[in-house]
């Protein structure tokens, strides 16, 4: 027996010589190991991102091996340290450049809710101007914890409608925020 | 910000481009906007933005008391955040007069040159990186992991650690921590030595660095640059040289100096750093079985945190939690100011104290703040590519740059 | 250069500015002293060049609102070579809050003034480049000021009926 784990097939109808899933299945599967992030990296969850990236941990194992620095080929917007309120106008505009389907990630206290720093200069969490789909907790948090965020945003991924902007509900929140 | 550019946009005369470099680029390695304006790939002049994460520190210290600064100095340089810390704590028992034992004083030294190792592996890691070797910055990156595992082991946290109290550390090192250190330090130098034969004589790498943003020392000085880059333009101002805190004089150590300020005599200058904190480690281990196991703090009821069981069950250690808590000793009316050498340079604080809870005033000489307002001077004349590789040398680090 | 003591400093800054200097104290053995805003730049250059107080450490200000000159502006200036340091501090009236810049004798200067300025807004006439630095261009007050709060006054999230009360 070999020792290597593949990724599981999504559920769906097997027989001897075929198997029917449904697109959406099969699509999410397919974008869930391969979402390019672009690593929105302001400070100190930024220095915990180059862990995660490097030998030690490793996020490459994730499907995420190729980082994009242009947002017009990234899937997952990973905000990563304190965005101050000179920085959210630039945040703002990465996120709008990105294609859908898009994801978002607040890593660490700074990035979820202003953590700490709750003062004149800084913006109480990202999602006071652009929605967030996973929130990672900590200050900063450890690698394995940016690893299980991700993991998450895997899930949705999986699980989500393959086409999530025709979702009434998607637009609606998006709506909120002045994005259309 | 045009009418800091020698020609505008729509001047018909203008054959330079205007180039946007950041905030978030990812050549710069942090939130860093350069507005240059370009002739060709030669840089004719550049404008610098910064404070794209300000974050407030000094009005945020105004309300908090001093035990609870700590945090906000980790988030500094968080590269190398032990020696923020300590630096804090030293300065609060410069203020108080507190003599430490030396036993505290040699645990503060190894934990504050592992993170100055670190920091330069980050600094150096990436300079490879940014000249094309992606091989060193991973095989670095794993021995930065196990810098952190021996944090860990002593104060729980990885990266803002949070280390120590005033009055010393909260707790004492245990034997696991001693023999995570003793094997950095056998497992560190071979990989170090492989490091620097990956590069220092490799002809890519000195034709890419060589000669690049060289700086004089007058430059230099009158930039105020302190730390490894004035080191490597042949000044030799080392902190820990020539004002010893936490009995820096006790050890036997080099002060490695460059000779013309370029990108690659600051590269051989951090990895020689690296060398003297190896160095300095092994001695602080030596002393430190000399002395008296048991102490890990000095004896300062007034200002030392009680350990919590104590808190709970001796009236003393009561009363003591419950003043430092609400602020309640009696500090001195007068300022303070204390630098340590910080892994980018001069770390200073200057406190001025008005006996109250916090501080009245508390300011942080961040060393990458005043070493960065040279890079758009310095550019000028530079290719594109020069500048980006001159940047990841100079080691800006964006929290302690914006504060 | 030899170190040379606080008191010998002391004497030969006196002796070249005579009243213009006013001692106040060597807290931590850091001489402090006082002068104006006239004097402040002879001050700094005779202690540059005659000296050797070659590096600038640091600019930075301070607020005390209730005193007659609440705004202070204060320089550390350090002696590489003989090891000794030394704090210059210059006091202003709040509806006069300017000070000549160093920028001519430091380079360095440049930006520790320009964050003097974004946090206290003391002006530095003759700086070649006085804009906010850490702050928003369109801030308009100046935060480390002890009137402004620490904390953003247009939130709301904190607001008591978020929490029951």
């Amino acid at each position: 027996m070999s020792d290597i784990q593949i990724v599981e097939a999504p559920p769906g109808v097997e027989g001897s010589g075929f198997f029917a899933t449904s697109l959406d299945k099969a699509v999410g599967l397919a974008r869930s190991y391969s979402l390019w992030p672009l690593p929105f990296a302001t400070s100190c969850c930024g220095i915990e991102f180059m862990a995660t990236m490097a030998s030690h941990y490793d996020l490459s194992r994730f499907g995420a091996e190729r980082l994009s620095f242009s947002p017009r080929q990234a899937d997952l917007l990973m905000v990563m340290g304190t965005i101050a309120k000179k920085m959210a106008p630039v945040l703002r505009q990465v996120y709008l450049q990105m294609a859908e389907p898009r994801w978002v990630m607040a890593v660490g206290a700074c990035a979820s809710s202003g953590g700490i720093f709750d003062t004149y200069s800084v913006l109480q969490g990202i999602d006071e101007i652009i929605p967030v789909d996973v929130y990672v907790p900590g200050c900063p948090p450890r690698p394995e914890a940016i690893i299980d965020g991700f993991i998450n945003i895997q899930k949705l991924v999986q699980t989500e409608s393959g086409r999530r902007r025709e979702d009434p509900k998607y637009q609606e929140l998006l709506a909120k925020y002045g994005i259309l | 910000m045009q009418n800091h550019l020698l020609l505008t946009d729509n001047d018909p005369q203008s054959e330079l481009s205007t180039l946007n470099l950041g905030p978030t680029h990812p050549a710069t390695h942090g939130v860093f906007q350069n507005v240059l304006e370009l002739d060709g790939e030669r840089i004719v002049s550049g404008v610098s933005t910064i404070g794209y994460i300000h974050r407030a520190f000094e009005k945020i210290a105004e309300h908090r008391p001093f035990y609870q600064i700590t945090p906000l100095t980790d988030r500094l340089n968080y590269c190398s955040s032990p020696i923020n810390n300590m630096g804090w704590h030293m300065t609060v028992e410069k203020l108080l007069k507190i003599e430490m034992p030396k036993r505290v004083d040699y645990m503060r030294v190894i934990i504050m040159e592992l993170a100055r190792i670190t920091d330069h592996i980050v600094c150096n890691g990436v300079l490879g990186v940014d000249t094309g070797a992606f091989t060193g910055f991973l095989y670095m990156m794993q021995f930065r992991e196990h810098v952190y595992e021996i944090y860990e082991e002593i104060c729980g946290s990885r990266l803002t650690t949070n280390i120590g109290r005033i009055g010393g550390f909260e707790r004492n090192f245990n034997t696991i921590a001693f023999d995570k250190i003793r094997k950095f330090l056998k497992e560190f130098p071979p990989v170090l030595r492989e490091f620097e034969a990956l590069f220092n004589r490799n002809r890519i790498f000195i034709d890419r660095t060589r000669d690049v943003a060289a700086v004089t020392a007058e430059t230099a000085l009158s930039y105020s640059w302190s730390g490894p880059i004035l080191r490597a333009a042949g000044v030799d101002y080392d902190v820990r040289a020539q004002e010893p805190y936490s009995s820096y004089q006790d050890f036997d150590f080099e002060v490695p100096v460059g000779t013309n300020g370029d990108v690659y005599n600051r590269f051989l200058v951090r990895n020689e750093e690296m060398w003297q904190s190896l160095r300095m480690i092994e001695q602080a281990l030596e002393k430190i079985e000399k002395e008296d196991s048991s102490i890990f703090h000095a004896a300062v009821p007034e200002f030392y945190l009680p350990p919590k069981e104590d808190v709970y069950n001796n009236m003393e250690a009561l009363i003591y939690h419950f003043k430092i808590v609400m602020g309640e000793i009696d500090t001195p009316t007068t300022e303070v100011y204390h630098a340590v050498e910080g892994a980018n340079g001069e770390l200073g604080f200057y406190l001025v104290n008005d006996g109250g809870r916090s501080p009245y005033r508390l300011h942080f000489r961040r060393p990458s703040f005043v070493n960065y307002q040279m890079y758009a001077p310095m550019s000028r004349g530079m290719v594109l590519s020069d500048a980006i590789i001159n940047m990841s040398s100079l080691n800006v680090i964006a929290g302690e740059l914006d504060a | 250069m030899a170190k040379i003591s606080n008191e010998e400093l002391l004497q030969k800054l006196v002796s070249k500015f005579d009243d213009k200097i006013t001692q106040l104290g060597d807290p931590y053995d850091l001489l402090t002293i006082e002068t104006d805003r006239e004097e402040i730049i002879s001050v700094l250059s005779y202690l540059k060049t005659d000296l050797d107080f070659i590096h600038l450490t640091d600019i930075t200000a301070i607020h005390y609102p209730e005193l007659e000159k609440p705004f202070g502006v204060i320089y550390h200036v350090h002696n590489l070579a003989g090891g000794i340091r030394i704090r210059v501090k210059v006091f202003l009236a709040a509806a006069d809050v300017h000070i000549p810049t160093a920028t001519e004798i430091w380079n360095g200067a440049n930006w520790m003034e320009r964050e003097t300025y974004d946090f206290f807004g003391i002006i530095f006439d003759g700086h070649p480049d006085l804009r906010r630095i850490l702050n928003v261009d369109d801030m308009t007050v100046f935060p480390m000021r002890k009137e402004y709060p620490l904390e953003d006054p247009n939130r709301i999230d904190k607001k008591d009926y978020f929490f029951g009360r």
